[in-house]
């Protein structure tokens, strides 16, 4: 893995159930909280919806981070989709670590509608964290090849 | 007489029998065996000899048989269903008898997840009672398992194990009937410690009336410290120790342990020869045989019967 | 159902590495009930494994392609074209699937993904648990409707042996007797006196000891 450079800007994918995160992500908006424009946001009908195969897709195409973000637990909108995206974040995290991406590039957020400053901070941290582990090697792989083609 | 067994001969005769066992070594050492079958001559009836015991390697059975065979000695040959189908295991009891072995006990065998070859495979052709039942047929129809004729057929006194505390206990009676009406001649009991468990189990055997066909030998097995019992009590599966035991073993100093724990094996066999239906007594001292005669003698089952 | 697992992704790395182009084949029967090799789970190793060819400098073409049913010569037929632009088979499907595509393919190296594992039944979501060894003659009619065969740790037909405490068998808590449950049933059944009929021992040349089995059926053959 190549030493983190100062200049990399990493690509960060959030998931975010229309319901909790991604209202808080509006709310953050609206409130003009700060959070990096690295998080490019996915809105998806609920954090349950969220397949593993659109967790490792993220990856493949490139993201350097993955941020599956759904409501506060006991306040899923469709009961339970919380607490099986948890389940397929840690399904997914050991799939990562078999192919040797680091697991923990892969984040479960948990919080409410009304939590606009806690998901900018969220997006922050992930943001700062993702920054100190430097590009996915998928990423960078990617990077490598479309450079030998260039 | 089915047999030219002795310890058939001892249990029509209304006798107590006294049998013990003895681990073949994990090496090919004939001494070892020879060691443990003399300090059992003249103390037991028959010396069972097991068949890779707690699913570890030893030396076979039938090969120990042999060597107690020549010393003199009554041996019994253990026979486990995990390790042979019934080829093998015909194959061995024709060997076994053609060497003057005449005793056999029928298991299922521990399952090799306890043993040091949990990857082998698993053979169970047949189980234990159809085991009882094979012997049986190879006895008094003179057939081998595949129906053809047997020429000179293997006459064996067919013992197999029963277990009054395993679960569910409701079943434990009718299990013993399933081995009475496969052929069973003689049962050896799992350890008893608690002797109330025991004696429910022997009635309901009476009640049917199974002591009447089948011979049921009480298993004791002397505890040598407090943390065997507590072993015996919570690792070793289908064996019941009960609180007070171990609390007994516990009482006493640490190197008085070991004499407590045979003074509890005599009071055993004295409480236990009253029991209706008890034909006698199987004491396995693991690795202990040198204990056996101190065991038999203070029970007062000294001297065995000559025959 | 045909119950399977994915192999480590390591090992089947290791099976495809001297190949470029790569046909993943699922199959929509047991493997996708049991979540180990359906379309789904044909997307996830493509990802991974495209993932992983990329860390190594090795770039590969990956084709996903899922089939009806694997073990079927009519469905197999389909992949023709895709496997003429393939230098190895990755099957996702039981070992059934695996063996069908061998033979249809005689040229292509054929390689399984999967560990087939047994014959089984959903107990929960997420947890399949083994019910049947194919034993070729059912006795279940006499045990209650649970198999002793696949179900005891020592196959015993006359059980339960020494080692069932409460309810569970001596290797682990987690695996209920076979017996106990056989027992129980028979009671609610009323038919407690089955128990006590020995059952002989079993002819086990339906179950493979005769050999490779095949049943052929005349009024379907052509």
């Amino acid at each position: 893995m190549a030493a983190p450079t100062p200049e990399l800007e990493p690509v960060i994918v959030a998931f975010c159930c229309h319901y909790c995160a991604y209202t808080a992500a509006d709310q953050a908006g609206a409130q003009r909280l700060e959070y990096p424009s690295n998080v490019k946001i996915v809105r998806v009908p609920c954090s349950g919806k969220v397949d593993a195969l659109h967790m490792l897709r993220a990856f493949e195409r490139g993201a350097d981070g993955v941020l599956v973000a759904g409501c506060l637990e006991g306040d899923c909108h469709f009961s339970t989709g919380n607490l099986r995206a948890r389940k397929k974040v840690a399904q997914v995290q050991r799939l990562l670590e078999e192919i040797g991406v680091g697991p923990e590039r892969l984040e479960l957020l948990l919080v409410s509608a009304g939590m606009g400053s806690n998901f900018a901070r969220a997006a922050r941290e992930i943001t700062q964290k993702i920054r100190a582990l430097g590009p996915s090697p998928i990423s960078e792989a990617i990077a490598a090849r479309a450079m030998n083609r260039a | 007489m089915k047999t030219d067994s002795v310890l058939e001969k001892i249990l029509t005769s209304g006798q107590l029998a006294v049998t013990s066992e003895c681990g073949p070594p994990r090496g090919s050492d004939p001494e070892v065996i020879r060691k443990k079958g003399e300090l059992l001559r003249g103390v037991v009836d028959a010396v069972n000899v097991t068949d890779n015991q707690t699913a570890m390697v030893r030396m076979s059975s039938l090969a120990a048989c042999i060597h107690l065979r020549q010393m003199g000695l009554e041996p019994l040959l253990q026979m486990v269903t995990r390790d042979r189908n019934r080829l093998a295991m015909q194959a061995d009891i024709l060997g076994a008898y053609s060497h003057g072995v005449t005793n056999m006990l029928c298991l299922s065998g521990d399952h090799p997840k306890f043993g040091d070859h949990p990857m082998a495979a698993n053979v169970h052709d047949i189980d234990s009672v159809q085991l009882i039942k094979m012997v049986r047929d190879m006895r008094e129809e003179g057939t081998f398992a595949g129906g053809e004729e047997i020429k000179e057929p293997p006459k064996m006194f067919i013992g197999g194990a029963a277990n009054p505390f395993a679960d569910p206990f409701e079943l434990r009676v009718a299990r013993l009937a399933k081995k009475a009406s496969a052929g069973v001649d003689f049962v050896q009991t799992q350890c008893i410690y608690n002797i109330p468990k025991f004696k429910k189990w022997m009635k309901g055997v009476c009640d049917r009336g199974l002591h009447e066909q089948v011979h049921v030998l009480a298993g004791i097995t002397p505890m040598k410290s407090v943390g065997m019992a507590r072993y015996m009590k919570n690792k070793v599966p289908g064996m019941d120790v009960p609180d007070d035991l171990v609390k007994r073993m516990g009482g006493v100093e640490k190197k008085k342990q070991a004499a407590e724990g045979i003074d509890i094996a005599v009071e055993m066999i004295q409480e236990l020869k009253e029991v209706e239906g008890v034909a006698g007594f199987h004491i396995m001292a693991i690795e202990w045989e040198r204990k056996v005669p101190e065991i038999v003698e203070r029970a007062g089952l000294l001297p065995r019967p000559s025959t | 159902m045909i119950t399977a697992e994915r192999k480590p992704l390591e090992e089947i790395l290791q099976s495809v590495s001297s190949f470029d182009r790569i046909l993943i084949v699922g199959c929509n029967e047991c493997v996708t009930v049991c979540a180990a090799g359906g379309r789904k789970e044909v997307g996830l190793l493509a990802s991974a494994l495209n993932m992983s060819m990329l860390k190594a400098g090795r770039p590969v073409q990956l084709t996903e392609h899922t089939l009806e049913r694997q073990c079927d010569p009519e469905y197999v037929d389909e992949l023709a074209q895709l496997v003429t632009g393939a230098d190895a088979i990755l099957s996702m499907a039981c070992g059934c699937g695996v063996q069908e595509l061998a033979r249809r393919y005689r040229d292509k190296p054929v390689l399984p993904a999967l560990n087939t594992k047994f014959m089984g039944a959903a107990e929960r979501p997420g947890v399949w648990a083994e019910r049947c060894a194919g034993c070729g003659n059912c006795v279940l009619g006499v045990t209650g409707g649970i198999c002793p065969i696949a179900r005891c740790s020592k196959r015993l037909m006359n059980g339960p042996c020494g080692g069932s405490g409460n309810g569970k068998c001596e290797i682990s808590d987690e695996v209920d007797c076979a017996w106990q449950l056989i027992w129980d049933r028979l009671k609610a059944l009323g038919k407690t006196d089955l128990y006590e009929q020995n059952m002989d021992a079993k002819d086990w040349r339906p179950a493979g000891g005769g050999g490779p089995r095949r049943i052929v059926r005349e009024d379907l053959t052509e």
